[in-house]
């Protein structure tokens, strides 16, 4: 090459990965990045989106948010809801996954069980919504068979009575999200090096020992990087909740997402709404600093 | 080596087979029971003691659902959006993967460190200011609006998906290409691509599922019935005759099938997407 082609052919190079990335980042830069700045910027202003000429509110939003009890309650429930459902995700998945991994069952019989757990994974929430909804009707068969049973004496409305209703969308969301941890830790299951448990035989270790001592630590990094992404994303919830409950009965399952949507599209709040969601956005990139730390520092 | 056979050993085999039981009852009662209600009367469903199995099966939910123009409607909005969606997405990516995988620039760093910590964004806050936006620009109701909307949550996953893609494949392949005077691009298109195509059949799986399944921006960005997708329809049918629950159960299976489909065709590319992220 003469040394003309090839200062060419640098230059080149030295383009072209932004050139590869710049639909992306324009699409990221465009519609992520400018909706963020604008949403913290409707959360200052009084009437946005529906007056042309807003004008600057200060901090008024945000008082009203802090000093509405339905704020705090429904941060409560998303708190209440989330750790629940991934302490419950994470419990349910690792004993599946220890069954599974068991050298007790037949290979036919594990990959068809394999299959069958992930079922619940498949679904999108608003039809998990609806599928709970039909088993938990006060007719539902899940109130005719607790009765039949003797454990409920009467008809329980699990999604209309405030006290059960928060637990209810709980456990259909746990219901609905343990597959992830399952897959994950029986991928990380398979990755630990066989010598470890031979070693342990040799020493004379028992089945509980085994799983306290080499098991678990060696899953710690999956089972801390599940639960911080489980945790922002069911913190996110939406549907289930919108479908099954719609944040009733007076409050009750209400949690940051219904409470910020129903500002903004029913009682046309948008500032008010924008405020809330700026919180919102604040908790999850606080999560996820952490979550991106964490991935670093392995 | 473990001692086989003694009765203790027998007991915890035992044990073992009934918690895998439970566990299958626990996972597969709820998507049984939706499936079995589909295919009953409506009556039936409620039926005291309920019927396991349905007891006059019928086909008339399905009839009702693929009966009805409106509702066929909703499903070919989902087909046509999340495939919409699925193409951009896969071409878009792919090009910021290969830049990724191939080249070192400044600021590769930081951002890969954005696109990461895009994918943890709450759809809810976007959701004030896109609303605004798609109005200000007279794309209400339309599938402008929910195409360009999806494209920004499943392009983050996208480019981390197909740039581990990228990064397994030997650089060897696309340098022969340079040493012969090819342009980069020119190893993208004839080099690359034929062998990407696992990593391009999991990134688009994983687009198809996160669109087909989207509720929030359909619920709010679309109004009238012609624009309504499969989730948002679903969600219809349940304010509108609130007891015509076999046909929201047959409408919820035939809103699941295409992952269910997808899932068992292609299972390897189905879990490879859906743990994306995750486990790295």
């Amino acid at each position: 090459m003469t040394r003309q082609k090839r200062s060419r052919h640098r230059l080149k190079r030295a383009v072209a990965p932004y050139l590869y990335l710049s639909p992306s980042l324009l699409i990221i830069g465009l519609l992520m990045l400018l909706p963020m700045v604008t949403v913290i910027g409707y959360s200052f202003q009084n009437s946005a989106v529906l007056r042309r000429d807003p004008s600057f509110a200060g901090l008024k939003h945000y008082q009203a948010i802090f000093n509405d009890p339905v704020f705090w309650a429904s941060l409560w429930h998303t708190l209440y809801f989330t750790c629940m459902s991934v302490v419950f995700h994470m419990t349910i998945g690792m004993i599946f996954a220890l069954m599974l991994n068991s050298d007790r069952i037949n290979p036919t019989l594990r990959n068809i069980l394999r299959v069958l757990y992930i079922l619940p994974w498949l679904f999108t929430a608003v039809i998990i919504a609806v599928i709970w909804r039909l088993l938990l009707e006060p007719n539902g068969v899940v109130n005719s068979v607790l009765m039949q049973m003797g454990i409920i004496g009467s008809k329980v409305e699990w999604f209309s009575s405030p006290e059960t209703a928060l637990h209810a969308v709980t456990f259909a969301n746990i219901w609905a999200g343990y597959p992830l941890f399952m897959v994950s830790l029986l991928a990380g299951l398979q990755g630990i090096p066989k010598d470890f448990y031979e070693a342990a035989d040799i020493d004379g270790a028992k089945a509980y020992q085994k799983l306290i001592f080499i098991t678990i630590p060696q899953l710690m990094p999956i089972i801390i990087s599940i639960s911080l992404l489980d945790f922002i994303w069911t913190m996110q919830v939406f549907p289930l909740i919108w479908i099954t409950t719609g944040g009733g009965p007076i409050y009750s399952t209400e949690v940051l997402s219904t409470y910020t949507y129903k500002l903004a599209f029913s009682s046309y709040n948008l500032s008010q709404a924008s405020a809330s969601a700026v919180v919102i956005l604040l908790i999850s990139l606080g999560l996820t600093l952490f979550y991106i730390r964490y991935q670093k520092a392995r | 080596m473990r001692k086989r056979h003694s009765p203790k050993d027998r007991l915890i085999t035992v044990a073992l087979h009934v918690a895998l039981a439970a566990g299958l009852f626990f996972a597969a009662f709820p998507i049984y029971w939706m499936l079995s209600s589909s295919f009953k009367s409506n009556t039936e469903i409620f039926a005291l003691p309920p019927t396991v199995l349905p007891k006059a099966f019928t086909l008339e939910a399905y009839a009702a659902i693929l009966g009805d123009p409106v509702k066929l409607r909703f499903f070919f909005n989902s087909y046509f959006v999340a495939g919409a969606v699925t193409v951009l997405t896969v071409l878009i990516a792919l090009l910021a993967a290969y830049g990724f995988s191939r080249f070192n620039f400044r600021g590769k760093g930081s951002l890969n460190t954005l696109i990461i910590s895009t994918q943890t964004i709450p759809p809810i806050t976007l959701l004030i200011p896109f609303f605004g936006l798609v109005v200000s620009y007279g794309i209400f109701d339309t599938y402008v609006a929910l195409i360009l909307t999806y494209l920004v949550f499943t392009l983050p996953y996208a480019i981390l998906l197909m740039t581990g893609y990228l990064n397994t494949l030997p650089r060897d392949l696309d340098e022969a290409v340079a040493v012969d005077g090819g342009s980069s691009w020119t190893a993208l298109w004839r080099v690359i691509v034929p062998i990407s195509l696992p990593g391009i059949v999991a990134t688009s799986v994983y687009t198809f599922l996160l669109c087909w399944n989207e509720f929030l921006f359909a619920l709010t960005l679309t109004k009238s019935a012609s624009m309504r997708t499969v989730p948002i329809g679903i969600q219809l049918l349940m304010g509108q005759h609130a007891f015509e629950w076999n046909q929201m159960m047959a409408m919820s299976v035939l809103g699941s099938l295409p992952l269910l489909l997808i899932y068992l065709v292609a299972q390897r590319f189905f879990l490879a997407g859906m743990t994306a992220g995750s486990v790295k």
